[in-house]
């Protein structure tokens, strides 16, 4: 038994976490099997379908693509993190109301990556929203509602 | 025998039925709660891991499993000799019958590996390295034999032969020597000849088609636990978890009832997670190991083994008068199955001109396997296919006659009392109000500009019924707990709920749906065969009447009258008449509250054998711009119109449209499998086995028409699948419009449009020469 | 008496015949029938079939009624995907 885990500190959604990882895994390997926060899912494990979305300081990035050891004093958050308290951030409310799932698997990583561009651009078009969430693949719906979703929320946080 | 209309409400003044609300599972979904395949975790678990066979054709010599045994960590590998070998043996899985001797060997291999990805042994062990380094451990001697991966070149007669007892069905006399042709179908009617004869213009195209996967997003993925007594628990994600409980039982050799399956959320089928892969290995595993094992497929395990749709080559004919009447149509399709019998062609000869009303037509089918995965179920299995060479010749057909291609199928409509190719004639059906709805929507006389082009094509499929149980719960308060058995794939929890709602008279925030596991509910088909919302909700339905007689017999107890005094309307007992007595409505809530007292629990059941599943036509319309110089085809503006019966919960129809239309363009646009000469796959990822991404498409827009089916108390269309067929044909008639170039080839990528743009340029330079 | 018909590849196992007369009040006794008179015919009508009876299509409905005037149409089973 000569394999050494490696100590990591970071911050997710808010909160001081500490865990042990081999140096191969992957933040989307510790989120899930370690941390048990299995919001962030794996479709492909390669970085081409977007399903383990999160944001590290602030850009998004496919949690399958960053190594677990690399988050040691940086910020992660993730879907879990996305509501506040009871509250349903307003790209979930979107989300149910528009009906913008329908299997549900890709869901968490389309949220935190419309999430991400929000926080960037407020008021996106169309296009742009298309292109943003070029990188997560969705299957079921044909992304129509999914965008209506996006820009009505987009428009309700202008609002408010 | 035929239902009668009064079985179909007639108000339009439901409550909740054809309203658009919350799914009650919306939030679990959106904040990452709910529970899909890999989601859980066991006290002990190992892992799983599958050793696949590096070659596509192989005989499997030996096979030493010692070294992986020894290995510390590693608590069990199986291989052929802990699945049983099964004789030949037909049972109905997903698209159509599947033979158990098949599905023993799909699962895990016997006498030979054949194809790339087949499974040959697997491992448990307590962590993921220790897995695979157990793999690198089994020693396997194989006899690498010649391949076959081409449809056309596996019937040849020289074709290296995957099965040596392989005897053509269908044909007469039958073949004395075995080949690659499972089976040979043949639908026809009427006289071909002098439909034919009749005809003033025909066309005849030959259309080659890929194998296209379903491409979920969640790989496959179990949790198996077995007990030292043999009980055993499976939790997996899958389309019909009664279906994988038989066909786990069946191949393990345990009693039915001693193995309980969970379904988890599942994120995505569309027909390929009908069968079973993982899960009986996983639970050979757990039984040798004595622990649960926990597995989970890779993205490349998923393109490499399991199954995609057939991969096809047609030769479509059709013949017509100079008016637009179609007067003799001929097909004649051969599917690759992948390395087991069991192609969809039979359904897609069935299907092919399911939407034309004809006198004289043949279908001919060929079931051909290949070393390839074994195909599955996608989405109306086989008839997209077949429509695609179709409703592209009747495009040519109108156009070579001068005829809008609206019009021309308007002319030809299957309608009520079409005699079908397949035997029965159509009740009603609402092919002809989908036609006039595109003629009818301003898409269809928008303006196009240089290289835009506009196309439509029509779909059908049967849609199916099936076993469906539900049992809706009364609790003391009132709230009623509904309990179904089709896993949930497109949020027909909604509809469900709100039938239950609609029936009962109950506010929709006091029922609450679960997917029953295989020991909590009666034997319930799978989902699939787009039957969710019409079969379990005709159970839910009678499992509502059921607990409402329950109440009324209840009430009339309490205010001691006939039974037939006590009627039931929205939501409350009611006494029949003044003559019954002046008694206060009784609502659930109170009915309930005294249920323990008046003679027990409230429960209503079903348990049904759903009949009577209406077809449900489409008629799509698309229109494109190609780039000359790249030979990329944009997706401009995209319309789906479809008969829904009746839309019980509209917004997860107009995602059924949207989610197979965009499918549909994948299938025309970009997907494919890239073999190499060496038979192994070359795109086994997301990233270069590309379906549309957000920014391919537009908007989809979606018109619902509802011509309701008799045989269904709210008059519910399964809606799930037709949305698929029409894009392929309506894009390449949209491309032929635009640029002058027919495809008769999917999918129409890049490459390929560059390539026949460029021949097409330099045959105009040469003949200007 | 009932018209019933063989479609698709059926009528091969039955001589070549696909249209009968036969008189048969539901759908397990028009199988036992068939089966009965084309024994090679016979396991093919216990699994992977439907019927269709006037128009509506039944399947694993063994006792489903068939009327005197009906038109009954045996044809491929159907699933989905």
């Amino acid at each position: 038994m000569s394999k050494t885990k490696l100590h990591v500190a970071t911050t997710i959604n808010g909160d001081s976490i500490e865990f042990l990882c081999e140096p191969q895994q992957t933040l989307l390997d510790v989120l899930r099997d370690e941390l048990h926060l299995t919001g962030s899912k794996e479709g492909c494990a390669s970085g081409d379908c977007g399903a383990c979305s999160v944001i590290l300081d602030g850009r998004l990035v496919c949690a399958c693509l960053v190594l677990a050891v690399e988050t040691n004093g940086h910020n992660v958050e993730t879907i879990e993190g996305l509501a506040d308290g009871d509250d349903l951030h307003p790209l979930q409310q979107k989300f149910l109301e528009h009906s913008a799932l329908q299997c549900g698997i890709c869901t968490p990583g389309i949220l935190i990556a419309a999430k991400a561009l929000l926080d960037i651009d407020p008021d996106p078009t169309e296009t742009r929203v298309r292109y943003w969430l070029a990188g997560n693949l969705c299957r079921c719906t044909g992304y129509d509602k999914i965008v209506r979703a996006v820009l009505d929320a987009a428009a309700e946080m202008r609002a408010n | 025998m035929a239902k009668s209309a009064e079985n179909v409400s007639k108000s339009n003044d439901y409550k909740w039925v054809g309203t658009r609300q919350v799914r009650p599972d919306g939030v679990d979904k959106v904040t990452g709660r709910a529970s899909f395949g890999a989601d859980l975790y066991a006290p002990n678990m190992l892992v799983g891991k599958i050793l696949r066979s590096p070659h596509p054709h192989a005989r499997i010599v030996s096979m030493d499993i010692s070294k992986a045994e020894a290995l510390p960590g590693v608590k069990a590998v199986v291989n052929k000799d802990d699945i049983r070998d099964l004789p030949s043996e037909m049972v109905p899985a997903g698209e159509m019958m599947v033979n158990y001797r098949d599905i023993t060997r799909n699962v895990m291999a016997r006498e030979k590996a054949l194809y790339e990805g087949h499974a040959v042994a697997a491992v448990a062990a307590i962590s993921d390295s220790i897995a695979h380094k157990a793999l690198s451990l089994i020693e396997v001697k194989y006899e690498v034999l010649p391949h076959v991966i081409d449809v056309m070149d596996a019937m040849k007669p020289d074709a290296p032969l995957l099965h040596e007892d392989l005897i053509t069905t269908g044909v007469e006399p039958a073949p004395e020597k075995p080949s690659n042709i499972a089976k040979r179908v043949e639908f026809s009617q009427g006289d071909l000849e002098s439909g034919f004869a009749a005809a003033d213009v025909i066309v005849e195209r030959e259309f080659t088609t890929q194998p296209v996967h379903q491409g979920y997003i969640e790989p496959h993925a179990c949790l198996a636990n077995v007990a030292k007594d043999g009980k055993a628990e499976l939790w997996c994600t899958t389309q019909g978890h009664f279906v994988a409980r038989g066909h786990c039982a069946k191949l393990l050799g345990m009693d039915i009832s001693k193995l309980r399956v969970t379904a988890s959320e599942i994120g995505g089928g569309f027909g390929g997670k009908t069968v079973v892969y993982l899960e009986p290995v996983a639970l050979a595993l757990s039984r040798k190991a004595g622990q649960p094992v926990k597995m989970v497929m890779t993205r490349e395990e998923v393109f490499r083994a399991s199954g995609p749709t057939s991969g096809a080559h047609m030769r479509i004919k059709i013949g017509a008068t100079k008016d637009g009447r179609i007067t003799a149509a001929d097909a004649l399709l051969h599917y690759q199955a992948g390395a087991f019998p069991g192609s969809p062609v039979q359904l897609g000869c069935m299907c092919a001109f399911a939407p034309y009303d004809l006198e004289n037509v043949r279908a001919v089918g060929y079931d051909v396997v290949v070393n390839r995965p074994k195909v599955a179920a996608y989405r109306a299995p086989g008839a997209p296919i077949a429509e695609y060479g179709v409703e592209c010749v009747v495009d040519e057909l109108a156009k070579k006659l001068g005829i809008d291609p609206l019009e021309m199928r308007l002319l030809n409509a299957a309608k009520e009392g079409t005699q079908t190719v397949y035997g029965p004639k159509f009740g009603p059906v609402g092919l002809i109000e989908t036609l006039e709805a595109a003629r009818e929507h301003p898409h269809y006389r928008a303006p196009l500009g240089e290289n835009q082009g506009r196309g439509i094509a029509s779909g059908f499929w049967f849609n199916i019924g099936g076993e469906s149980c539900a049992t809706l719960n009364l609790s003391e308060d009132g709230s009623a707990h509904l309990v179904v058995g089709t896993p949930d794939i497109g949020g027909s929890r909604a509809s469900l709920c709100q039938m239950a709602a609609e029936e009962l008279g109950l506010d929709l925030d006091k029922v609450h749906p679960i997917i029953g596991d295989t020991a909590s509910l009666g034997y319930t088909f799978l989902t699939g065969g787009s039957r969710a919302t019409f079969a379990t909700g005709m159970a839910v339905i009678e499992a509502a009447r059921d607990v409402i007689d329950k109440m009324r017999e209840r009430v009339a107890k309490i205010w001691d009258i006939p039974l037939d005094a006590v009627v039931w309307e929205h939501g409350y007992a009611r006494p029949a008449s003044s003559n019954a007595g002046a008694f206060e409505p009784m609502s659930i809530a109170e009915i309930a509250a005294m249920a323990n007292k008046t003679g027990g629990p409230l429960v209503g059941n079903a348990a049904i054998n759903a009949q009577g599943a209406g077809p449900s036509f489409g008629t799509h319309i698309v229109d494109v711009q190609v780039d000359t110089e790249t030979g990329r085809v944009e997706i401009l503006r995209y319309t789906a119109i479809q008969d829904a019966g009746k839309a019980v919960h509209p917004c997860f129809v107009e995602g059924q449209m949207q989610g197979g239309a965009v499918q549909g363009i994948g299938w025309a646009l970009n997907e494919e499998y890239v073999y190499g000469e060496d038979g192994k796959l070359q795109n086994a990822g997301f990233l270069d086995y590309r379906i549309p991404v957000c920014s391919d498409v537009p908007m989809i827009d979606t018109v619902i028409v509802e011509v309701p089916n008799p045989s269904h108390p709210y008059g519910v269309r399964g809606v799930g699948e037709t949305p698929i067929i029409p894009p392929m044909a309506a894009i390449a008639n949209a491309i032929e419009q635009a640029i002058g170039i027919r495809f008769n080839a999917l999918p129409m990528s890049p490459p390929k449009v560059l390539a026949a743009i460029e021949a097409s340029n330099s045959a105009v330079a040469d003949a200007a020469e | 008496m009932a018209r019933v018909v063989l479609n698709g590849n059926l009528k091969q196992l039955s001589g070549g015949r696909s249209e009968f007369e036969l008189d048969v009040k539901d759908v397990r006794q028009l199988f036992a029938q068939l089966g009965e008179r084309y024994p090679e015919l016979a396991p093919h009508l216990e699994e992977g079939i439907a019927v269709a009876i006037d128009g509506e299509i039944f399947q694993d409905a063994l006792f489903a009624t068939i009327g005197p005037d009906s038109e009954v149409h045996v044809i491929p089973k159907i699933a989905g995907g």
